[in-house]
Parts: C-alpha cells; sequence; structure tokens
C-alpha cells in the first residue's frame, strides 16, 4: 500500500536533522498560522500563488532562491565545522552517512535551487520591463515553470526527514549512484527532484527565447536589447540546448535504478564513463547558464553607476554569444584523469582557455565603462568592483585547471571547490546580490538600506577570502574534495581559517536578512517615487516602481540602446492622453495545482507508492489538459482605468 | 597570466577611485562608448595570453600524459592496481605477490600502473608522485610515476566512492631498488596466499589494515577486470567486454 514507505523512514534516531526540520516546521506553521489569522489568503493566492504576471513570478523566484540559500549555507556551515574538528585522532560530529547527504544536498541546492532560481528570477522580473512589452510569450506556463522549480526545492527538503538524501556528491555519479551501491532512496530523491524541477527550468528556457526572439517594444532591433536580455537570451538558449541532456541521463540513470537496466552499471555491458560525458555535456553549458546573466546584470550596473554607455556594446554582445557556444565545446575538462589520449586532452584544454578571451575582453570593456565616468558607490557597484577582482583570481586559477598536466595533480582537489566557488561565488552570486539591490526599489517601491547593504558586501568579500583562500592552499598541498575526517594534522589551521570565513559570510547573511528587514520598516522614508532612482538607462526605469500589471500604457517606441536614457536626454516624454485598452492574461492556478501533483507524484515515486503514482500523473495532466481548453484567459484593462492610474502615478512624480 | 591579472586587478581599483564622482580633478569622458585602438588591445591581451597557453597545454599534455612510459635507466616495475570498497589492492604480477593498502617500490625506478575498480569509481593518486588517474569497474586506465628519491608519501582516492572514502589511503614505500628485492623475497617468504576466499574477503565494504599477500593467482588482475563486467546474475543476455580506456 505504501512501497517503501515505514516509520523507519523518519531518523528518530539522529537528533540534528530531526531537530531542524522541527524548527523549520514551527517556522512554516506560524507563517501559516500568521497567514490564516490576518486572512490573508485570499490575498495571498489571488495576487501571488495564482499569479503569471511575470514580476510577481519573477519576485517568487527570488525569495524561493534566497530562502534555499539559507538551507544551502547551513549545510555549508556543518561542512565547514565537520572539516575544521575531524582532524588526525578527531571524529567530528558528523558520521560519513550523514556528511556525505550534507555535501549532496549541499552542491544540489546551491546550483538548482538558489543560484538557478535567484538568475531565473531576475530575468523574469527585468526581461519583458527592458525588452518594454507587457509580459512573457507564454505567462501561464511561467507559472507552471515556477511552481515546479519550487516543487523540486520542496522534495529535497522532505528528505530530510522522510527518508534520507543521496550520498553520492552533487553530480551522482554512477555506478555509486546506481541501485547496486546506493539501494536506498537518497538518490531517487535527488533524481525525482531535479527531474521535476528540470522540466520547469526547460519551459522557462523555450518561454524567454520566443520572448526575446518575438516579444520586443516597437523599433527594439536586436542591436537595441539591453546587455542584460543579450545575456538573458544566450542563457536561455543553453537552458534550452542542455537541460534535455541532463533530463534524458537522469532517465537512463532511472531505468538503471528502477527497472533494472545497465546504461551506467559496471556490468552488462554498462557505461558509466557516458554518464559523467553526458552529465557535464550539460553541466558546462550550465555554470554559463548561471554566469551569463550575472554578466549582463554587471554590464547594467557598470554603465548606470558610471553614468556612462557601456563600453562597447557590440563586443560584449559577441562575446557572450562566442562563450554561449564556446561552453558546449569543454566539457571533458571536468574530467581529464579519466584516461582520454594526450590529444584529446589537449584539445578540451585548449578549448577551455579559449574561452577565457571572450570573457577578458568583458573584463576590460566593464573597466572601460569605469574609465572617464561619474562612478557613485552604490551597493551594486560595490559588487561590481568585488566581483572583476575576485573573478580575475578565479579566472585564473580556472585556466589553471585547464592545463591537463595541472589538472592531473589537481583534479577532485579542495583547489577545485576553491576554484568554483571563486567564479560562482565572486560572479554569480554578487551578481545576483548587485542585481537585487539594483532593481528592488523597481519591484516594491522603496529602495534597500545601503549601509546594511554595503555592510553584507564586505562580509561576502571578506568572508569569500577567508573561506575559500585556505582551500587554495590546502588543495596544493593535497587535499581532496568530500572528506569527512582529515588525516594530516597540519592541515588544520587553513581549516581553522576557512571555518572562520564562514562565520564571516553567516555575517554577510545576517546583514542581508537584516537590510531587507530594515528597510521595510523604514519604506515610507525610503519611497520611490519618481520609477527612476539611479538615473538609470534601459526601459524598466522608465516605468513606475512597481510598475503596474500592464507595465506600459502604451508601448514605448526605440530607436537607439539605452532607450530610456535617449528618452531623457531628448526631454520628458510627451503626456499621453489616449490610451487604448490592455488585454492581460487572467490568473491561473494550473501551475500551482500541477507542482502539487507533481510533488505527490515524485514523492510517490520515490517510495514506490505506484497507485498515488498513477493517480498523481493522471491529475497532474487533467490539470495541463483542463487549463489548455479553457477559453477566457484574458482580462481587459479599460482604457479610463489606464489613463486614471497613469495620472495618479504622474502627479506623484511631479510632486517628487 | 599574473601579468594580465595583476594590472586588471590594479587597473580596476585605480579608475574606481580617481573617477569617483566627489573627485574634482578627474576628466570625465562620458560619451566614450567605443574607441577601436581600445578594442584592439581587449581583444589583443586575451588571445596573445591563450595562443601562448594553447602551446603549453599542447606540449604539455603530451609530455606529461600519464599513459607515456618514463625514460629512466632502470627497468620499469609493473604494479596493478585495483580499487575496493574501501582500500586499495596492488598486484605485483611479475613478482607474483600482492598488498593492501600499501605500496612499496624501488626509487628512481619508473612504474608502470594498470589500475581497475572492482567497486565505484574511484582515483588513484599520490599527490607527491605526480598524477592521478580514475580507476573504473570493467575497465583498464594507465598511469606511470616514478618517485626520484626515496621516501614515504600518502596515497588517497580522489574520488568520491561511499562511506568509507576518507579511510581510503595507503601509503608508499619508495626504497633502495636492493631494498626492494629484499622486501619482495620477505613478501614471499610469510603471510596468506591471495585467493578466492580472501579476494571475497577484501571486496567486502569496509576499511582495511595494510597487509601483503606471499601469492597471487596469475592474471588475477584481468580475472578481475572481466568478472566485474560480468559479475551480475541478471546480465547473463550481454557478454561481457572488458573495455580498454584510450
Amino acid at each position: 500500500m505504501l512501497g517503501k514507505l515505514s516509520w523507519s523512514a523518519i531518523p528518530f534516531s539522529e537528533p540534528l536533522p530531526l531537530i531542524s526540520t522541527a524548527v523549520v516546521a514551527i517556522i512554516i506553521l506560524v507563517a501559516l498560522g500568521i497567514v490564516t489569522a490576518k486572512g490573508w489568503w485570499p490575498y495571498l493566492w489571488r495576487e501571488w500563488l495564482t499569479s503569471v504576471d511575470h514580476k510577481r513570478i519573477g519576485v517568487m523566484y527570488v525569495a524561493l532562491g534566497l530562502v534555499m540559500l539559507l538551507r544551502g549555507f547551513a549545510d555549508a556551515l556543518m561542512m565547514r565545522s565537520q572539516q575544521a574538528l575531524a582532524v588526525g585522532t578527531a571524529q567530528g560530529y558528523l558520521p560519513p552517512e550523514h556528511y556525505n547527504q550534507i555535501f549532496s544536498a549541499h552542491g544540489t541546492i546551491m546550483i538548482f535551487f538558489v543560484a538557478m532560481p535567484l538568475v531565473i528570477g531576475l530575468m523574469n522580473f527585468v526581461v519583458p520591463l527592458q525588452l518594454g512589452v507587457r509580459d512573457v510569450a507564454f505567462p501561464v506556463l511561467n507559472s507552471v515553470s515556477f511552481w515546479l522549480t519550487a516543487a523540486g526545492a520542496l522534495l529535497v527538503n522532505v528528505s530530510l526527514v522522510i527518508g534520507n538524501f543521496a550520498r553520492t556528491g552533487w553530480m551522482g555519479y554512477p555506478p555509486l549512484a546506481g541501485l547496486q551501491f546506493s539501494p536506498d532512496v537518497g538518490v531517487d530523491y535527488y533524481l525525482w527532484s531535479l527531474q521535476i524541477s528540470g522540466i520547469g527550468t526547460l519551459l522557462t528556457g523555450v518561454n524567454f527565447v520566443t520572448t526575446i526572439l518575438k516579444l520586443r517594444a516597437p523599433g527594439m532591433s536586436y542591436w537595441h536589447m539591453p546587455v542584460f536580455c543579450w545575456t538573458a537570451l544566450a542563457s536561455n538558449l543553453l537552458i534550452v540546448a542542455a537541460f534535455p541532456i541532463l533530463t534524458a541521463t537522469f532517465l537512463m540513470l532511472l531505468l538503471d535504478r528502477y527497472l533494472g537496466m545497465h546504461f551506467f552499471t559496471n556490468d552488462a555491458g554498462g557505461n558509466q564513463m557516458m554518464y559523467v560525458n553526458l552529465f557535464w555535456a550539460w553541466g558546462h553549458p550550465e555554470v554559463y547558464i548561471l554566469v551569463l546573466p550575472a554578466f549582463g546584470i554587471f554590464s547594467e550596473v557598470a554603465a548606470t553607476y558610471s553614468g556612462k554607455a557601456l563600453f562597447s556594446y557590440r563586443s560584449m554582445v559577441l562575446a557572450t554569444l562566442a562563450i554561449c557556444i564556446l561552453s558546449f565545446m569543454v566539457w571533458l575538462h571536468h574530467f581529464f584523469t579519466m584516461g582520454a589520449g594526450a590529444n584529446v586532452n589537449a584539445f578540451f584544454g585548449i578549448m577551455s582557455a579559449v574561452i577565457a578571451v571572450p570573457t577578458g575582453v568583458k573584463v576590460f570593456n566593464w573597466l572601460f565603462t569605469m574609465f572617464g565616468g561619474r562612478i557613485v558607490f552604490t551597493t551594486p557597484m560595490l559588487y561590481l568592483i568585488g566581483f572583476i577582482i575576485t573573478f580575475v583570481i578565479g579566472g585564473l586559477t580556472g585556466v589553471l585547471l585547464a592545463i591537463p598536466p595541472v589538472d592531473f595533480v589537481l583534479h577532485n582537489s579542495v583547489f577545485l571547490v576553491a576554484h568554483f566557488h571563486n567564479v560562482i561565488i565572486g560572479g554569480v552570486l554578487f551578481g545576483v546580490l548587485a542585481g537585487y539591490n539594483h532593481w528592488f526599489p523597481k519591484a516594491f517601491g522603496f529602495t534597500l538600506d545601503e549601509r546594511l547593504g554595503k555592510a553584507s558586501f564586505w562580509f561576502w568579500l571578506f568572508g569569500f577570502y577567508l573561506a575559500f583562500m585556505p582551500l587554495y592552499a590546502l588543495g596544493l598541498m593535497g587535499m581532496t574534495r568530500r572528506l569527512q575526517h582529515i588525516a594530516d594534522p597540519s592541515w588544520r589551521p587553513w581549516l581553522l581559517v576557512a571555518e572562520v570565513g564562514a562565520i564571516v559570510i553567516l555575517f554577510a547573511i545576517l546583514c542581508q536578512v537584516a537590510q531587507l528587514y530594515v528597510s521595510i520598516r523604514t519604506r515610507a522614508h525610503r519611497r520611490d517615487v519618481t520609477g527612476d532612482p539611479w538615473n538609470g538607462r534601459t526601459l524598466e526605469w522608465a516605468t513606475p516602481s512597481p510598475p503596474p500589471a500592464y507595465n506600459f500604457a502604451v508601448l514605448p517606441n526605440v530607436e537607439t540602446i539605452d532607450a530610456f536614457w535617449e528618452m531623457k536626454r531628448k526631454g520628458r516624454r510627451p503626456v499621453q492622453t489616449r490610451y487604448e485598452p490592455v488585454h492581460l492574461p487572467r490568473n491561473s492556478p494550473t501551475g500551482f495545482i500541477t507542482a502539487f501533483f507533481a510533488v505527490v507524484t515524485g514523492f510517490a515515486l520515490i517510495w514506490h507508492i505506484w497507485w498515488i503514482v498513477i493517480l498523481g500523473l493522471i491529475a497532474a495532466t487533467a490539470t495541463m489538459l483542463v487549463s489548455g481548453w479553457s477559453h477566457e484567459r484574458e482580462r481587459e484593462i479599460s482604457a479610463a482605468e489606464i489613463a486614471r492610474s497613469e495620472r495618479t502615478r504622474a502627479n506623484l512624480g511631479g510632486a517628487a | 597570466m599574473l601579468v594580465v591579472v595583476v594590472p586588471v586587478i590594479i587597473a580596476t581599483l585605480a579608475f574606481a577611485w580617481w573617477y569617483r564622482a566627489s573627485n574634482p580633478r578627474a576628466v570625465r569622458s562620458s560619451e566614450l562608448a567605443y574607441e577601436g585602438r581600445i578594442e584592439f588591445v581587449t581583444w589583443s591581451i586575451p588571445a596573445l595570453t591563450v595562443i601562448l597557453l594553447s602551446g603549453v597545454i599542447w606540449i604539455g599534455s603530451h609530455q606529461l600524459d600519464p599513459r607515456a612510459p618514463i625514460t629512466a635507466k632502470a627497468a620499469p616495475l609493473r604494479v596493478d592496481v585495483v580499487a575496493l570498497d574501501w582500500k586499495w589492492l596492488f598486484i605485483y604480477p611479475d613478482q607474483g605477490i600482492a598488498a593492501v593498502n600499501q605500496l612499496t617500490i624501488p626509487a628512481q625506478t619508473p612504474i608502470t600502473f594498470r589500475l581497475t575498480s572492482a567497486t565505484v569509481m574511484n582515483s588513484f593518486f599520490v599527490p607527491q608522485l605526480g598524477s592521478q588517474i580514475y580507476t573504473m569497474g570493467g575497465m583498464t586506465t594507465h598511469l606511470n610515476l616514478l618517485a626520484s628519491e626515496p621516501g614515504e608519501f600518502p596515497g588517497i582516492s580522489a574520488n568520491f566512492s561511499g562511506d568509507g572514502f576518507s579511510r581510503m589511503r595507503f601509503l608508499v614505500k619508495a626504497v633502495p631498488s636492493s631494498d626492494f628485492e629484499a622486501w619482495v623475497a620477505q613478501v614471499r617468504g610469510g603471510g596468506a596466499a591471495l585467493d578466492d576466499a580472501r579476494i571475497a574477503e577484501l571486496t567486502k565494504p569496509g576499511t582495511a589494515p595494510p597487509t601483503t599477500y606471499r601469492s597471487v593467482m596469475p592474471q588475477l588482475f584481468e580475472h578481475i577486470v572481466e568478472q566485474t563486467a560480468a559479475a551480475s546474475a541478471n546480465a547473463a543476455v550481454t557478454p561481457p567486454v572488458p573495455q580498454e580506456v584510450r
């Protein structure tokens, strides 16, 4: 009746996951209690859970990413503490079967449920505004994407208390992740949660490629698009091309695990090397799916806070597209040590180094954007400067690792761990946090507290260096990654410094939380009534903050890059007196309901509860079909209503 | 590459500082959005660096290829390596002996390794001796190392392989070649033979203390590769195909 599920699935003997789950459960219950007591459910359902507005969905993505950042960081703290404690004769406080789950969960969560939601969330919020349009191409699909991502995140967290998570590392290499060596549900949690969220991500890719290619403001040619839209296009093209590889690969591993097939087993002709190749054929583009939009954010930040157009827009775009294509030609550098011949290794080493060319050009272009500018040191600008310095160091170590003979001694070492944290924290995370501070006033109508934002930046910066520079040193000394116990006592001082770094990052995160809290409390003083708090250059700043549901009362006419900057230069736009009615998509519960059934189905698949699987699949499909056949998909906002809200806005702007 | 990176870091800080909004002495060039000569330089610097680097990569990959034999005065010693859960088995096919979690080798002698795994993927790595290489079930990889001086070097698995991973350690003892001959004689003189029962014992998950075996069956390494490729009971349909990693 309940498949493999029984009371023994709950780890009553392990206090750590139980206590943390209890704490999280209490927080969730209190939150739900407050929502119920205050009667906020109708509002939440109407305005958020069923919303198909790209801005709302973007905000929910970012919120999901920030919440999961807390979970992923808690894992990081536990790992650092274990490695600082378990040296020599000491064993630390985490046995291998627990420690191994933690680093697997840390990697999975940070990539799929922190970095991806944050990046996709910002794209969701910003891209349609920058393109000067009213929504993405498929708004309901967008909501489905978000809720499937949230469903995957939920399943990963369920594994904390019911059963266990994978103990294979976030890459899930077989045969370790195969049925023979990982018979429990851990790998199934990993696979199904990523399959579900992966569908969401693929749909996002389709949605945004279509949006950027087909929906742009009148007059906005490709060469008029803001750089962030270009990077979003490149990123989503990569999603469309790469995520199906991951889905297919995981499907094969699932067939191995559920039907006893032999795609990746040791025996019966299985080939584990195929999994590793396929995984990284997705995995390397994934790096650029994350970092290209971050590059785009930094391009916007550099231009805005230097008060200057981005230096060499065209070469920025060309560099982005070059990286987009090259990212598919380097996957083998993740496993030079698998035994390929010298020619193959040399080819992939050289291709990896070649990516440094367009990336280097980008760095120089940001540098020359600052050159001759009038630089205002806001929080996003600090992140830009911190990013350039940190990222070139990460690029340097990356190029070192791309040299096969060097990689043969540094592969899988903590040097590698330091390298990819260097580029992911210094590149993706700094970029996302810059974007968060930059676009927050656009989303909510008030600015974030600068003092706490800057404090958070400095903690992040120094915390990063303290936490990861020691790992570079340890990697050179021969320390490999994923060690639950460290044999060499002479490594301890380095590990202690890294632990201190992790604690400094904790302060960064606390400042981040405090910044949000303080800013909300003092929002009355920090209202953005102009819609353009930073003297912006692109169209999102032409809308009020927060923008109305229809974004633009009249779609702007675009003749150049930096369209809004040009409008401001040519004097205020003429006051619009005649408005057309606007058609917007109606709210839809499709995404939420589909994701609900996806969670149920995923959970049932993990525990082999077949009758629920069948019911869940039928229900999810039915939901999609009902949604697909519904006719009432649009609502109209009348011209009079638009005129009214635009007048209110004009008055507010005039008062400021 | 530091030649590029360090100036970039300095320029970033310098530009940011000099062009701060409050600096009255800075000359602003707010219309500078394109300049062909700068553009030329920004593409040239990384391109030239990478061209140089590509040469290093190509030559380095070939010279330091793990499969490439190492030339030295002494004739190479053959050692077969099998990764087990979670221990290392070293077979000396020419000496007919074996050891677990300890690898005694003559110094200044090239060692030619063949490697496989009887379990999940691992990576054979002695950081102080040089390159690592994956060990994979049903497959053989190749590695050549040389200890230039006698000494003791810790060895590890550098690819996560499960609960006993961090204890999957061994010690390389590089000894003068005369001592190596003596060690071989000593191993042959005592201890157990590595028979099927003991192999079965070793393949059970767990760690093991360093041990030596006075004799091994011939072709043990080949046997393990074939066994791993064919092992499971429900795999009868497909004939075992031991794969060579090229």
